[in-house]
């Protein structure tokens, strides 16, 4: 297996000199499921969006690369950037609501990105469509591509966005915490079929999420941030049986458990945020001393 | 929203009214030769000052009656409407075409561009606009062009200020992220998704600019800086009708009525036509 992502070093700052990404180093091999684990702020979706390329303008990135499929992004031109951006990657996004185009009906939303961008003609741009439609079973695909986005349901759209995503068979996709959004039933089904339709088409998942209990179920390896830093990096299987950083501890301490449900919420313990904040401040130095 | 799109709501009554009067005022001043029963610029001092044909000494032929001059009020009207429409339409299609550009343009690339578009509109609307007109039409010389040009001049920045906020809160929506992932060009996006998105506040600004145009216009020819003082229009017969309120009252009330109504339908007219083009509302 060779490596589709791989992110060495990736340094991020504010235009204040806050650094949001320390030296963040992960990689997803082809056909492979990548959890990316942490709390809100942790620069979990800064990572999607830095290999989306689509950072916000104030976010610089000062150090690091981007590897997609072999080709440095950073070394390329902004033009020829984004075409192998659009040609390999897509994204399935967190919130649905938002990120249909309201005024456009579903198909031709659908159907545009492969005629304009992809060049292929507008007939196997609508099979293809309709094929994905099916395969993320949605049964009334007429009605579906006729709409516009407010006249489907939030996990309807999001079956849209999933179809869309895998429409134009990319080697990437970064799923941004697809299911947050979603009905706690209606989240089940969608991370089933993101999984299923990863698994016939191979392709490479960069899922951002902050539940381990999705972490568990859908993925091979997993990436634990923590104030843009991986404190930790392991199988699935492993990290779970034997997580190693104190933080990862705590944070599975932390998830509620159907099997005891009156138990009070767990924190995650001060004297563990404690020996972070010094394990990044450490970092932070020695990262200053070059860079002054 | 299960089954089906949701039924299309009804035309309201509203859309009816404003439609109805705006059609009407439109197709007359149109046809003005057609349908005016008099001449508007004939004078006759035998007729001067006919009450309106309710009232006792009404002649028959003049609907509304006659002012000082004998002249007939309907007909002046009508012929007036011509002028009112032309100056609606072209003023505010000139006013929307450069506003709206601006605006897209400031609100979807912000940057420095927003920043010289924005301090330009910010100092454009210092001035009050009634006082900007005049002094316009002062500099550019009576007749039809100016008071267009003076009205576009004007009113460009109402289009440039909206659009510009709408436009920056749609960019900054997922959907067009998504496009820029897809590897859609800037150019592209702001006109094949945002674009769509602001067309609904746009065709209601433009109605709602038209009713403005109108009063602009009116006001113009009331104090007599608007076309040549022989063509009949609104604000013209305003200011005659001003003169002789206490002899013959129609010659003032009239006219209002017309503007006002003409005003009105055009922003409700607007309202409505924007639920009808956002597809979210309709």
């Amino acid at each position: 297996m060779s490596a589709c992502l791989d992110i060495s070093g990736l340094s991020a700052v504010l235009p204040n000199g806050q650094r949001v990404l320390r030296s963040v180093s992960l990689s997803v091999q082809s056909g492979e499921v990548r959890a990316l684990v942490g709390e809100s702020g942790a620069g979990k979706t800064m990572i999607g969006k830095a290999v989306l390329g689509v950072l916000p303008s104030s976010v610089r990135i000062v150090e690091g690369d981007i590897r997609l499929e072999g080709e440095d992004l950073g070394r390329l031109q902004p033009k020829a950037r984004r075409t192998l951006i659009g040609a390999r990657t897509a994204l399935i996004p967190q919130d649905p609501l938002t990120a249909l185009n309201p005024s456009r009906r579903i198909g031709s939303q659908m159907t545009d990105r492969l005629v304009r961008i992809l060049g292929w003609s507008g007939e196997r741009a609508d099979t293809r469509i309709r094929q994905l439609l099916d395969e993320v079973q949605i049964r009334d695909p007429d009605r579906v591509l006729k709409s516009y986005p407010h006249e489907l349901s939030g996990g309807m759209r999001q079956r849209v966005l999933i179809a869309a995503a895998f429409a134009a068979e990319p080697r990437l996709i970064v799923a941004d915490e697809p299911t947050t959004a979603l009905d706690v039933t209606v989240q089940k089904q969608i991370l089933r079929l993101i999984v299923q339709l990863q698994r016939e088409h191979g392709t490479a998942i960069l899922f951002v999420t902050h539940d381990l209990g999705v972490v568990a179920k859908i993925s091979q390896k997993v990436s634990v941030l923590y104030a843009g830093k991986v404190v930790e990096e392991a199988e699935t299987a492993a990290l779970f049986a034997a997580p190693q950083h104190p933080y990862t501890r705590a944070l599975m301490a932390a998830t509620p458990r159907y099997t005891d449900p009156f138990a009070s919420l767990k924190p995650v313990d001060e004297a563990v945020l404690a020996g972070l904040a010094a394990e990044i401040a450490v970092a932070d130095q020695a990262w200053r001393r070059p860079h002054g | 929203m299960d089954e089906g799109r949701a039924p299309r709501r009804r035309v309201s009554p509203r859309l009816w009214l404003a439609g109805g009067w705006l059609l009407l005022a439109l197709l007359a001043a149109i046809f003005a030769p057609l349908v005016a029963p008099q001449d508007p610029l004939a004078q006759d001092l035998m007729l001067e000052r006919l009450p309106p044909f309710w009232m006792s000494g009404a002649e028959p032929g003049y609907w509304l009656g006659t002012d000082s001059l004998g002249r007939d009020l309907l007909s002046r009207l009508i012929f007036g409407g011509r002028i009112a429409f032309v100056v609606a339409f072209a003023a505010s299609i000139a006013a929307c075409l450069v506003g709206s550009t601006l605006g897209l343009i400031s609100g979807y690339f912000g940057g420095w561009a927003d920043r010289v578009i924005s301090r330009v509109v910010d100092v454009w609307m210092a001035f009050p606009p009634v006082l900007f007109a005049i002094l316009l039409v002062a500099v550019l010389g009576t007749g039809l062009s100016s008071v267009i040009i003076a009205i576009a001049v004007i009113d460009w920045t109402r289009f440039c200020r909206v659009i510009r906020a709408e436009t920056m809160g749609q960019s900054r929506m997922d959907y067009v992220e998504n496009a820029r992932i897809a590897g859609y060009g800037r150019i592209g996006i702001m006109l094949r998704e945002v674009l769509p998105n602001v067309v609904p506040s746009i065709v209601a600004l433009l109605s709602l600019e038209m009713g403005i145009a109108v009063i602009v216009e009116a006001i113009l020819s009331f104090v007599n800086l608007s076309i040549s003082t022989d063509d009949p229009t609104w604000g013209g017969i305003i200011a005659e009708g001003r003169l002789s309120i206490h002899q013959a009252w129609w010659v003032l009330v009239f006219p209002l009525i017309t503007l006002i109504l003409t005003v009105l339908s055009f922003s409700q007219f607007g309202e409505a036509l924007k639920t009808r083009f956002d597809p979210v509302l309709r």
